[in-house]
């Protein structure tokens, strides 16, 4: 099912006008409204007449997250405040937060967004939509909730956390799809599985997931022990919230919906855009938000473009699943280190349960990786060379992939800290002046 | 003629220990024996109880990673060379042993080994071809 097949399946000639009259919109709207886009733009001499052609799109400079927080919190609206019914904003655990504010036109675009994913889920009227993302500032829950609303599916607003609750709730009202991260997806597959609860007690019958970057073992994990099928969602509230890109049944890369934004994938060092199939940083255009447009928004993601047709019949381009985030990324001794890497590691090898956290020291002037995982009830045994076999042969995998030594450490099950949102894979000691 | 050992996964932080047998406590579990084999970040705690199944129980619903591992318990004479002469045993017929710890409780001319060795059930059965005494669970439970 495609929920809006005009506009999901549009020829891409036809898809192409439609965006070029939209970024012209969207850049008159940002240069006549925001004083910070205007000034850039006249830095570098230009006005929205030069936007003549989606290439044009390239002369324009790039906006980045200390941009958002520089106009802290409303300096990026391109609407009077008397017009934004909504905001939705960061943690801001490293500075202001971001603020992002929504029009009343600006969440029907969002629903009808998120409705677009939950039909790749498979969900309709039918469904039971469990929104286990957290509801408030965090544009996860209320995003998820609204697209589910519009398909005219049937709602659990329970939000993230009460595990308990969830998987009885989850029993009890004959959930079909569940919305959350993919962490906290696979704690309520423990947690479930601990429950002795039987499969067919459940009707759950997909995920989507989203928030964090996750890999294809990962997928495999969470689709065998909750028997669902999994499907990635992407989105930041810089851009929209969840609803930027969702993967269709085929799972082979996440449609950005081409309608709404602009997609770039460029050179993170250099900053050149690189053509479709090349590896790199995302970055958006938005091209019919009112109330908070980007323009050219550096997301810090990785990932890959492909424009090939995709079996589902959608013509929106795929981005491949995000591999990891340039401020994820830690240089170890030199060398770039993604939490993904090591869980795919991790899933392959299935000596362990698939929770994990990278600890990073420096001892004198050499960093380490200590990379702890929890040892499984299956795997253990009691002699201790098969213990230190299981930790060898992750080390190796981990090296080769890496090419850094890893220190594997085997600790205790549920010793690794449970998310009920993003995961934290990463603990860097190290004290950098 | 074999023993069921409660083996332990074990992190090497503080408390982890007194955690264990103060879950074994509460479930009123009596240790026989035990040995922990270790490395510098996991240790393996191996246990001989008076009731194996509950103390199982019991450290898996608090959490602990457990496994069941069969194991002998043999008397040996109190003497010198009393290992040693087990030990020829054992090595005639290839058997290899993982370990062995001590029981503390002993008989007045024997001493209590538990060995966890390779095919044990060829082990049982040339120890007592050779007179060995091998101890039934029963026996080292409610010792």
């Amino acid at each position: 099912m495609i929920w809006n097949r005009p506009m999901e399946s549009m020829k891409r000639a036809d898809l192409e006008k439609l965006q070029l009259e939209r970024l012209k919109k969207t850049v008159e709207r940002v240069y006549h409204n925001v004083p910070a886009y205007r000034e850039k733009m006249q830095a570098a001499g230009l006005t929205p007449m030069d936007m003549q052609s989606l290439e044009d799109l390239r002369r324009l400079p790039f906006t980045v997250k200390q941009d958002l927080r520089d106009h802290y919190p409303f300096g990026l609206f391109a609407s009077p405040m008397r017009d934004i019914v909504r905001l939705h904003a960061s943690s801001g655990t490293t500075g202001n937060p971001i603020v992002v504010g929504y029009t009343r036109r600006d969440l029907d675009n969002w629903s009808e967004l998120m409705a677009r994913t939950l039909t790749c889920a498979g969900a309709n009227a039918d469904s039971v939509v469990q929104v286990g993302y957290g509801y408030g500032l965090f544009t996860g829950g209320l995003g998820a909730h609204y697209g589910a609303e519009k398909v005219g599916a049937t709602v659990v607003p329970i939000s993230g956390g009460n595990t308990k609750r969830q998987i009885k709730l989850m029993q009890d009202f004959g959930t079909t799809i569940l919305a959350c991260t993919p962490s906290y997806a696979l704690f309520l597959a423990e947690t479930l599985q601990e429950s002795g609860i039987p499969r067919d007690k459940l009707r759950l019958k997909a995920g989507i997931f989203g928030a964090e970057p996750w890999t294809e073992e990962m997928r495999r994990e969470l689709e065998y022990r909750l028997q669902i099928t999994a499907i990635d969602i992407y989105g930041l509230s810089e851009v929209m919230g969840p609803g930027v890109a969702s993967e269709c049944p085929v799972k082979n890369g996440l449609h950005i919906f081409e309608d709404h934004f602009i997609p770039e994938i460029i050179d993170p060092v250099t900053e050149e855009p690189l053509p479709y199939g090349e590896k790199g940083e995302l970055v958006f255009t938005t091209i019919t938000k009112e109330g908070f447009p980007v323009i050219r928004y550096r997301t810090r993601d990785i990932s890959v473009l492909h424009v090939e047709p995709c079996a589902c019949g959608r013509t929106h381009v795929r981005m491949s699943k995000v591999s990891g985030r340039t401020d994820d990324m830690v240089i170890i001794r030199g060398v770039n280190v993604f939490p993904s890497q090591v869980e795919s590691v991790l899933l392959s090898l299935g000596l362990t349960e698939p929770h994990y956290v990278l600890v990073i020291d420096r001892v004198g002037t050499l960093d380490t990786l200590e990379v702890w995982v929890e040892v499984s009830e299956k795997m253990f045994s009691d002699e201790i060379r098969s213990m230190e076999r299981i930790e060898r042969t992750i080390q190796r995998e981990l090296e080769s992939l890496l090419g850094l030594t890893a220190r594997v450490r085997l600790v205790e099950p549920k010793s690794i800290e449970r998310s009920e949102g993003k995961a934290k894979r990463v603990i860097d000691r190290r004290k950098l002046s | 003629m074999k023993v069921q050992q409660i083996s332990v996964f074990l992190e090497n932080k503080s408390g982890r220990l007194a955690t264990l047998t103060r879950t074994l406590a509460n479930e009123n579990i009596n240790i026989r024996a035990l040995s922990i084999a270790d490395t510098t970040d996991f240790g393996i705690l191996r246990l001989i109880v008076d009731k194996p199944d509950a103390a199982y129980l019991a450290l898996k619903r608090s959490g602990f990673t457990v496994s069941e591992t069969s194991v002998i318990a043999v008397a040996i004479p109190d003497h010198p060379g009393g290992l040693a002469g087990i030990m020829d045993v054992l090595a005639g017929a290839k058997i290899n042993i993982e370990y062995l710890y001590a029981l503390p409780e002993k008989t007045p001319d024997k001493a209590l080994v538990i060995f966890r060795v390779e095919r044990l059930d060829d082990a049982i059965q040339v120890l007592q071809s050779h007179g060995i005494g091998v101890l039934k669970g029963e026996e080292v439970y409610g010792l």
